[in-house]
């Protein structure tokens, strides 16, 4: 079947089992958000959480074009990127729960997952927080020669942080492997991106040497192909790159931002909604191009339901720290 | 004077100045582990500003010895992504009044990373920077701020005052797995003192007598060793007999040699050059009191930096520095002298 898909030039084209391994991991993150939305309005899960549902193909098309041993960066809305790495729903629901079973034993919560075996370097609550250890994870990979790159995700925010320049600037002039994932979901929390950018965003990477893309962020196969080819170049000794990935913020800036109107319209979220939901979209395409069937993608969907809501009753089900963990690891 | 188990130190002794102590500890490190580097200004062929890592570039080239652009956030957030994926990378920071400038990097990020992770990862991080006053450089390259770094879990922070120490603790600080800050006195590079020929470290946490007394105690760090080594002096023509105490580290702090002095001269007098408020002598000076308060005959008294940004003219400079005639007026006064 694979045969039937237009193949790109450089090598990127999906196959059947890729597009639905693609399908899973989005509707994962989808169904993983949707039990946290839950959890929280239940009262069940402690402080707040930022859901990343409507930029599902971001996280997923970045990660299918690294290596395991590749790094990411995440930032305060990671859930995503965490699962898109690898990170197992039960770990992750633990850690959200505060639980020692969590992959930060409950220390770090929502804003903070790390999994250092899947290279993710963790996530980051500060706005660019992580762009410098993205970048210095990359010199690392250059310095011992490992042929791994380092990929930075970061919220379009993230733009009006001077750090974040600085070490664009570090990355461009000592050519590493690091690849800036701008995802543009159009609102710095509650305000409007216009409001706060000047110029043109893609000028500023391009400022600085670095190679630029315009992504459709809600097109997985876009994003997965534009890493593609960040990557190859990355790993081939040819510096960073910037990708610009135009995506939706399905829901609020965090759970508790239910009133939305005040700086955006519901006309607006139901546009985004029906017309650019990143799944939809790759199930609409794998129809058309006759990879995979509506049915085949409601089986996916109904395993990974399953797997998620088997993951969450381990969670809920785990102990808590012990007392004794709180004065551990402050210091190695 | 060193205490306790420092590792045993070889046979012959030389005599070198502070900043060629650092320089040495530094190349030695860079020998043993390929992995560390310094990334910093001016680093590689100025060697900075003070010359202390001169010709380090020489022997390690400029791919472990990186001049850096003017971006103190950028090198020092770099280096934390560096450290937490195997290297072991020194940061140069040239005053420490730019710490500032990566503020954030050291305290939401280098700090935070092993607690945040459940001790996952680790961030083998050295920051080099300096502190003191009376270089006549005014406001913004004066400071002293290592109680600022000594407040946040997750840093530890060395102070040297000798030679010595310098390379004893530089070479611990190399070789910890935490993100460690360590402070040269700007004034202290051309001191001069023993250094062993061969190996050796100095734990973190373990202060050091510098002069033994019994009448009262001085806690100096630092710039300020010096300064209560020479009020010492002048005290003995007093007939006061002061013991002089070095903690080395701040972070970890050594309380008990501190706490056994004070039991035992029962007078205590705290000397550093950070800001005086709610800064590291108000710190040593509760934890003196907390453990030694049956045992004193006065309250700990405090001589930190005059609560002003450092002035210009030299006349008004030196009116905001501890110096050792304060010491004396201090001490004269806890044993009851005027």
């Amino acid at each position: 079947m694979t045969a039937s898909a237009p193949q790109p030039p450089d090598g990127t084209a999906i196959s059947r089992e890729q597009g639905l391994q693609m399908y899973a991991q989005m509707y994962r993150i989808r169904i993983f958000e949707e039990q946290v939305n839950e959890l929280y309005t239940s009262a069940k899960m402690p402080g707040l959480a930022h859901l990343y549902i409507g930029q599902e193909a971001v996280a997923v098309g970045v990660c299918q074009a690294l290596r395991a041993d590749d790094y990411i960066t995440s930032t305060h809305r990671g859930h995503g990127h965490c699962l898109a790495k690898g990170a197992a729903v039960d770990r992750m629901f633990a850690e959200l729960l505060g639980k020692a079973s969590g992959y930060c034993r409950g220390k770090g919560g929502s804003m903070h997952i790390a999994d250092q075996e899947r290279g993710n370097l963790g996530a980051n609550a500060i706005v660019a927080g992580s762009a410098g250890i993205a970048t210095g994870a990359a010199f690392t990979a250059k310095r011992l020669g490992t042929a791994r790159v380092a990929v930075c995700f970061f919220g379009e925010g993230a733009l009006g942080q001077g750090v974040l320049y600085e070490v664009m600037n570090l990355a461009s002039l000592w050519t590493l492997p690091v690849i800036y994932v701008c995802e543009n979901n159009l609102y710095n929390e509650y305000t409007h991106y216009a409001e706060t950018t000047a110029g043109e965003m893609l000028a500023r990477p391009k400022a600085f040497g670095i190679r630029t893309e315009d992504v459709d962020g809600q097109d997985v196969r876009a994003v997965y192909a534009a890493t593609h080819r960040a990557v190859a170049a990355a790993r081939g000794g040819q510096g960073p790159a910037f990708l610009l990935c135009h995506t939706y913020r399905f829901l609020g800036h965090h759970v508790g931002d239910v009133n939305r109107a005040y700086y955006r319209s519901k006309d607006e979220e139901q546009r985004w909604k029906a017309t650019r939901d990143p799944l939809q979209v790759l199930a609409t395409w794998m129809a058309a191009q006759r990879l995979a069937a509506p049915a085949d993608v409601a089986q996916v969907e109904s395993r990974v339901r399953g797997e998620v809501t088997s993951g969450l009753e381990v969670a809920l089900t785990a102990p808590y720290p012990d007392p004794h963990e709180v004065d551990q690891h402050v210091y190695a | 004077m060193s205490t306790r188990s420092e590792t045993a130190p070889a046979t012959a002794v030389r005599e070198l100045t502070f900043g060629q102590a650092v320089r040495e500890a530094l190349a030695e490190e860079m020998r043993a582990d390929p992995s560390v580097c310094i990334i910093g200004e001016d680093v590689a062929e100025a060697g900075t500003p003070f010359k202390v890592l001169a010709g380090l570039v020489d022997e390690f080239g400029p791919d472990r010895v990186i001049d850096s652009p003017i971006s103190e956030a950028g090198i020092m957030s770099l280096a934390v992504g560096a450290a937490m994926t195997g290297l072991r990378p020194i940061v140069d920071i040239m005053f420490g009044d730019f710490l500032t400038l990566a503020m954030d990097q050291i305290v939401n990020q280098a700090a935070k990373v092993h607690y945040m992770s459940g001790g996952k990862l680790k961030v083998p991080l050295v920051v080099r920077t300096t502190l003191g006053a009376t270089r006549r450089s005014a406001a913004q390259h004066s400071q002293s701020l290592h109680a600022w770094v000594s407040h946040v879990p997750g840093l530890k922070v060395a102070l040297p005052s000798t030679p010595y120490d310098a390379k004893g603790l530089w070479k611990t600080a190399i070789r910890d797995d935490n993100p460690v800050v360590i402070f040269e006195d700007k004034l202290s590079y051309q001191l001069k003192g023993p250094v062993p020929d061969g190996e050796y470290t100095i734990p973190f946490g373990q202060a050091d007598i510098k002069r033994p007394g019994t009448d009262l105690t001085i806690v100096a760090t630092s710039s300020m060793v010096q300064v209560a080594l020479r009020a010492a002096q002048l005290l003995e023509a007093l007939e006061i007999s002061a013991e002089v105490v070095d903690p080395r580290t701040t972070v970890p702090l050594d309380t008990r040699t501190l706490v056994d002095s004070a039991k035992k001269t029962s007078r205590v007098i705290v000397v550093d050059e950070g800001y005086q408020r709610y800064g590291v002598t108000a710190e040593l000076a509760a934890v003196i009191g907390e453990g030694a308060f049956h045992y004193l005959d006065a309250p700990v008294r405090r001589v930190g930096a005059l609560d002003v940004p450092v002035p210009f003219s030299p006349v008004l400079e030196d009116l905001t520095v501890p110096t050792s005639e304060r010491v004396v007026e201090t001490a004269k006064v806890l044993c009851g002298r005027v």
